[in-house]
């Protein structure tokens, strides 16, 4: 069934919703979210089918449709679309995540239509971003999802929206243009027919094409940068607790769920693979600046007097352990760090939305609000705990296999790092139960906290898939692990390959 | 029954899930039944199993199931797969068996609480959290049990959410644990690199080919051991991560029967002892344990002294006695040290809940100075409680006697072992002895102080009671539970009996084929059985001098303890203080880090310094634009004077180059 343009129409469905959306009336509020909700279920069910028609054994490229988009002066754009391993379960977290939030947004009244027609355009830059294969396809995607999450920002976002909105759109502009940049270059180089990810990654890699290697730290550093802010890298990262803070519940779910990890797929599928010596000579700054990111996130996350900021610098720190675990080039480490990119989405989105949950009701997000909430709302603080402990990785749940695995991995290719990064294990205890005991914990405090509703059945239904999923991924892990082995042992392959000296005969000849 | 010994995990899981999910529309008694046949189906199941098991040959008591693989990457292997040999089948008795009365204890002792689904809840998802910890065949099953009994932990310190203690006790149990944590996974890390699995029995062949001696020097073995050992100085209250432990006593008090003395701080010994192959080997770790535990047995047993609160005086009294299980490890003798780990699960379960049924008959006061006299209202509780004190004050015949005496003539005689180290344990069997009298002293005999507690919750009983009341011993299910660890307490000793007394001890016999991949040194000399018989004889004399002296300072002269005290007021000060080692990592760690991430790192460094230069750059872009927009001014006069100024340039430039 939908063979051949199964990817096509899960990126389509969105649109189609958005398109349907505009013909509605405004005024018809259920209406126009349960259309939104429709199209964004449909594209989840459409991308089950990628999941059990994916055939794990190679690393090529499946569902691949590639026609002609258009031509002008010789280059050739093409519609080129696929999915491997690694983006998989990237697409599927999007098309999981991107319901939950429609269904989280009731407590949006202000332009409804144009909020929901951002949400599902939002999506179909993502998803563009995750299935692209032509580069022209790809950075058309990278920044069309700028612009909605821009608006969700900057239109139905806190009292700083502004600000953060443009900050958001500066700092990501920017790398943009340096990935633009980067584009352009590698097209000169290029002498594929096409401008195709996965043909010049292996011309690349049998010399067919070669780039010098001055060039080529440049290309690197350029696509690392974009990526290293959008992840965010220490120290690119300032813009996420603004932006963080600022969005609208399910901008920030979507931010932390799904946009990150185009940064860290981005890493995956580029900078990796295309430029391999030169990732192995960035390799010691770039795991600096992750532990960095791992430690001094927690340390900035524990001492944060809003819920919602402390999430945010949480995620600095997690998404730290993300690009340590890329940059130790082992099958361990990069599974773990794919798994974890799962992880994180699903934590780090259940605590967006269990923030967002709470501030409907009180209006505040301050630590120092709460007291007791355990007593109120019984049913909330128990999701609570699942997806905090989710988020310092106990086992038994899927925080644990993805972080494991990464410092596993990461201590095989340099113990140190792994000693230093470990203290994450701890820290992240420190932060979450700490916020926890004050929220949760204790008498409860203040009139207003006496009164509060627990979670309804809506509410329920947001958190419960993303709980059922923390669990099946933490007893369950093969299924999730044994699709990537072959997409992520091909990244291996090809930094074992820049490791040993003949490629460099064939750099130099290059030159 | 042993081939499909693992069901025994699933029984505690489902009544965990069961009470869980609807428990809060279920009568009490039947959470009550769920929880307790839960854990009684287990139980059985481990006895089947390990009836089963003793009728097999020695070489051949071992059974290994796997159900799934868990996590896997590259030559990176996990299964959710189980072990059932002599080791796991004594550990598994023990918490099957002391968790079932313990279960069944709580019946009685948390009635009328708030959230009675909550705690068995919580109680049945520990035993099973306990059971994959003891049965896991690989590290990281172990590690999951190990952290799992972590958070069962956690929840339950927490039970009494409310009170502002609890949260802070279950907080600091949960991240001083993490601590240990972080260093036993840096533990397994390494295992991986150097044996290439992480599964017991791969690791132990591969380390035993490897190493066909002990480790020369501080290596790798070494490395791994202090690693995992470190994790263990965490979940077994070991210096320096003792601290939670005391603060842990904010549970309900089976709980801290339970987790807090009978099973879950003893996972650090369990996981000596089932990773002997590579302690035997390593013999400047084995100085580290034997050191750490003596000294923690040393200076818990010196805070005991000085505490009033009777779950306190318990709480120091394990860490003192899980001292001593790591000494035991520390001399090679692992046998001993589970030896201990089960007499001291009886004894000690039977104190904490003896102590439970004092307090619940006490309203909730636990300052034993605010009690004295209590044999007269609760004979049956004061008679359990001579006997367990009996037994870890170390009076012959009693099980408490063997365990700890197996483990002292190992100190002296064992090729690891030292006389320093026997010196240190019989001084505190002889404190032991001493505090262990001077709570039972005072809260049962003596003069009455009895001062009521205040427990305010709606406690279904106790509503109508007043609190001039007369204390009262506590129904069945509260009292049968220790009349079998009374039993037990007594006749535990009895599977291992010294040499002196018996021509096997059936323990070590038993538990032997488990230790198969520990390097055994060559014992220098053999010893006597007279001299062992001659130290017994010393520490005996040692701890009946322990309980004359409480006799003395707490019956017969009360007044000599406050005449002491004045005495040597600055020790006291700082025995009564815990010798101020919690306020020191309170100054010395945590609140620099808290204020370095606060005024450094948030303010200073993220807003002024990142944030300063992202915001810089929009600024001075700013100014330039203020100052260029100026050219926009509108004026024809000023456009037409720009472009003349333009036009001059242009040409200028043409002219130069082009002639």
């Amino acid at each position: 069934m939908f063979d051949g343009y199964l990817l096509s129409l899960i990126l389509a469905l969105p649109a189609l919703g958005a398109a349907v959306l505009a013909f509605l009336p405004a005024e018809n509020r259920s209406l126009l979210r349960n259309v939104a909700l429709a199209a964004c279920l449909a594209a989840f069910a459409a991308s089950l089918l990628l999941w059990t028609g994916f055939d794990p054994s190679t690393s090529n490229m499946q569902f691949v449709e590639d026609h002609a988009w258009f031509e002008l002066g010789g280059f050739q754009a093409r519609y080129a679309l696929g999915i491997d391993g690694i983006s998989l379960f990237l697409v599927l977290l999007t098309t999981l995540i991107m319901p939950l939030c429609i269904l989280a947004s009731t407590h949006i009244k202000k332009h409804l239509k144009a909020y929901l027609c951002s949400m599902l355009a939002l999506q179909v830059g993502m998803m563009g971003v995750f299935i692209a294969l032509d580069l022209v396809l790809f950075y058309l995607f990278w920044e069309v999802m700028l612009i909605p999450m821009y608006m969700l920002i900057g239109v139905w976002g806190g009292q700083r929206r502004i600000y953060a909105a443009i900050k958001f759109f500066l700092y990501t502009a920017a790398g943009s243009l340096l990935m633009l940049a980067a584009l352009i270059t590698l097209y000169q180089y290029n002498v594929t027919p096409n401008f195709n990810i996965v043909e010049i990654t292996g011309a690349l890699s049998d010399g067919r094409i070669s780039i010098p290697e001055g060039t080529a730290y440049w290309l690197f550093l350029a696509f690392f940068l974009a990526f290293a802010i959008k992840v965010p890298l220490f120290p690119f990262h300032t813009w996420l607790p603004d932006a963080h803070v600022e969005a609208p519940t399910a901008g920030s779910v979507i931010l932390a769920g799904v946009l990150l990890k185009m940064g860290t797929y981005g890493l995956l599928r580029f900078c990796l693979p295309l430029f391999p010596e030169i990732a192995l000579q960035m390799e010691p700054t770039i795991s600096c600046l992750a532990i960095i990111a791992i430690i001094y996130g927690a340390l900035v996350a524990m001492v944060q007097p809003d819920v919602k900021k402390l999430v945010a610098y949480s995620s600095v720190s997690h998404m730290g352990l993300i690009v340590l675990g890329i940059f130790a080039f082992n099958l361990q480490a990069l599974e773990g760090a794919t798994f974890q990119m799962l992880n994180h989405g699903i934590s780090t989105g259940g605590l967006f939305l269990l923030v967002g949950m709470i501030y409907d009701r009180r209006h505040t997000r301050l630590i120092e609000d709460f007291g007791g909430l355990a007593q109120v709302m019984p049913r909330y603080a128990v999701f609570f705990m699942i997806i905090t402990l989710s988020s310092i990785g106990l086992p038994g749940l899927n925080g644990f296999v993805g972080e494991y695995l990464t410092l596993q991995g990461t201590f095989l290719a340099n113990p140190v790092y792994a000693a230093f990064a470990a203290t994450g294990v701890i820290l992240s205890a420190v932060y979450m139960l700490w916020m926890y005991q004050r929220v949760f914990l204790g008498k409860i405090t203040g009139e207003a906290n006496r009164q509060l509703a627990d979670l309804n059945l809506r509410e329920m239904a947001v958190l419960m898939p993303l709980v059922l999923l923390a669990l099946w991924m933490g007893v369950q892990s093969s299924q999730f692990l044994r699709p990537m082995d072959a997409s992520i042992q091909k990244v291996v392959d090809r930094i074992e390959q820049a490791r040993e000296p003949q490629s460099f005969r064939v750099e130099n000849l290059g030159r | 029954m042993l081939e499909s010994f693992w069901i025994l995990l699933l029984f505690p899981l489902a009544g965990a899930a069961v009470n869980g999910l609807c428990g809060k529309r279920l009568p009490h008694k039947l959470i009550g039944l769920i929880a307790c046949g839960a854990v009684l189906a287990s139980f059985l199941v481990a006895a089947l199993a390990f009836v089963e098991l003793t009728g097999r040959a020695a070489d051949d008591r071992l059974v290994t199931v796997s159900l799934f693989t868990w996590i896997e990457a590259g030559e990176f292997v996990s299964r959710a797969a189980f072990l059932f040999d002599p080791l796991s089948a004594v550990m598994i008795l023990i918490v099957t068996g002391v968790g079932f009365l313990i279960h069944v204890y709580s019946i009685g002792y948390m009635h009328g609480e708030d959230g009675y689904y909550r705690y068995f809840s919580y109680l049945n998802l520990f035993i099973f959290m306990m059971s994959l910890l003891v049965l896991g065949d690989n590290f990281l099953v172990m590690f999951v049990g190990w952290e799992g009994v972590g958070l069962c932990s956690y929840l339950l310190i927490g039970y009494y959410f409310k009170e502002r203690f609890a949260g802070d006790a279950a907080k600091k149990a949960f991240v001083v644990n993490r601590v240990g944590d972080f260093a036993f996974l840096l533990g397994l890390f390494l295992i991986f690199r150097e044996f290439g699995s992480i599964t017991y029995l791969d690791a132990f062949q591969s380390v035993q080919s490897s190493y066909p001696g002990m480790e020369t020097g501080f290596g790798i073995l070494s490395l791994i051991t202090l690693l995992l050992f470190i994790g263990a100085t965490g979940k077994s209250a070991q210096t320096p991560l003792y601290v939670w432990l005391p603060d842990a006593m904010a549970g309900p008090t089976p709980v801290s029967a339970l987790i807090h003395a009978a099973t879950m701080v003893t996972a650090g010994v369990y996981m000596i002892a089932r990773c002997s192959p590579l302690y035997s080997r390593a013999p400047e770790t084995l100085l580290i344990v034997a050191v750490v535990g003596a000294a923690t047995a040393l200076l818990a047993a010196l805070i005991a002294i000085g505490q009033r609160d009777i779950k306190k005086v318990l709480a120091y009294s394990t860490v003192s006695q899980l001292g001593y299980m790591f000494v035991a490890c520390g001399v090679g003798a692992y046998a001993a040290g589970i030896f201990h780990l089960m007499t001291h699960a009886f004894f000690k379960a039977l104190l904490f809940l003896g102590s439970g049924s004092v307090i619940l008959a006490m309203h909730h006061q636990q300052n034993i100075f605010k009690m004295g006299g209590l044999k007269k209202y609760l004979p049956y509780t004061w008679g359990v409680m001579l006997v367990a004190t009996l037994a870890i004050a170390g009076v012959p015949g009693l099980s408490g006697f063997f365990s700890k005496d197996e483990i002292l003539w190992q100190a002296f005689s064992s090729p690891q072992g030292h006389p320093l180290i026997w010196a240190l344990g019989v001084a505190v069997a002889g404190l032991t002895a001493f505090y262990m009298f001077r709570m039972l002293f005072l809260t049962f005999h003596g003069q009455e102080r009895i001062e009521m507690g205040h427990h305010d919750d709606s406690h279904g009983e106790d509503d109508h009671s007043h609190h001039d009341a007369k204390p009262q011993e506590p129904g069945w299910s509260v009292r049968g539970p220790l009349g079998v660890l009374a039993v037990l307490s007594v006749l535990g000793g009895l599977v291992g009996l010294p040499a002196w007394l018996a021509s096997t001890n059936q323990l070590h016999h038993f538990l032997e084929p488990s230790f198969h991949y520990q390097f055994v040194p060559e014992a220098h000399g053999e010893h006597s059985h007279a001299l062992e018989m001659g130290l017994a004889g010393v520490t005996t004399l040692i701890g009946l001098m322990g309980i004359f002296v409480a006799y003395t300072a707490y019956l017969r002269r009360p007044h000599l303890p406050e005449q002491v005290s004045q005495r040597l007021s600055g020790l006291y000060r700082l025995i009564r203080q815990k010798f101020l080692v919690d306020e020191a990592y309170d100054a010395v760690i945590i609140r620099p880090t808290h204020w370095l991430s606060k005024n450094v790192l948030w303010k200073v460094f993220d807003d002024g310094v990142i944030d300063g230069a992202v915001n810089g750059t929009a600024t001075v872009v700013q100014i330039w634009a203020q100052q260029l927009r100026k050219i926009q001014n509108g004026y024809v006069r000023s456009y037409a004077t720009w472009i003349l100024l333009g036009t001059a340039l242009l040409f200028a430039y043409f002219s130069y180059f082009a002639a």
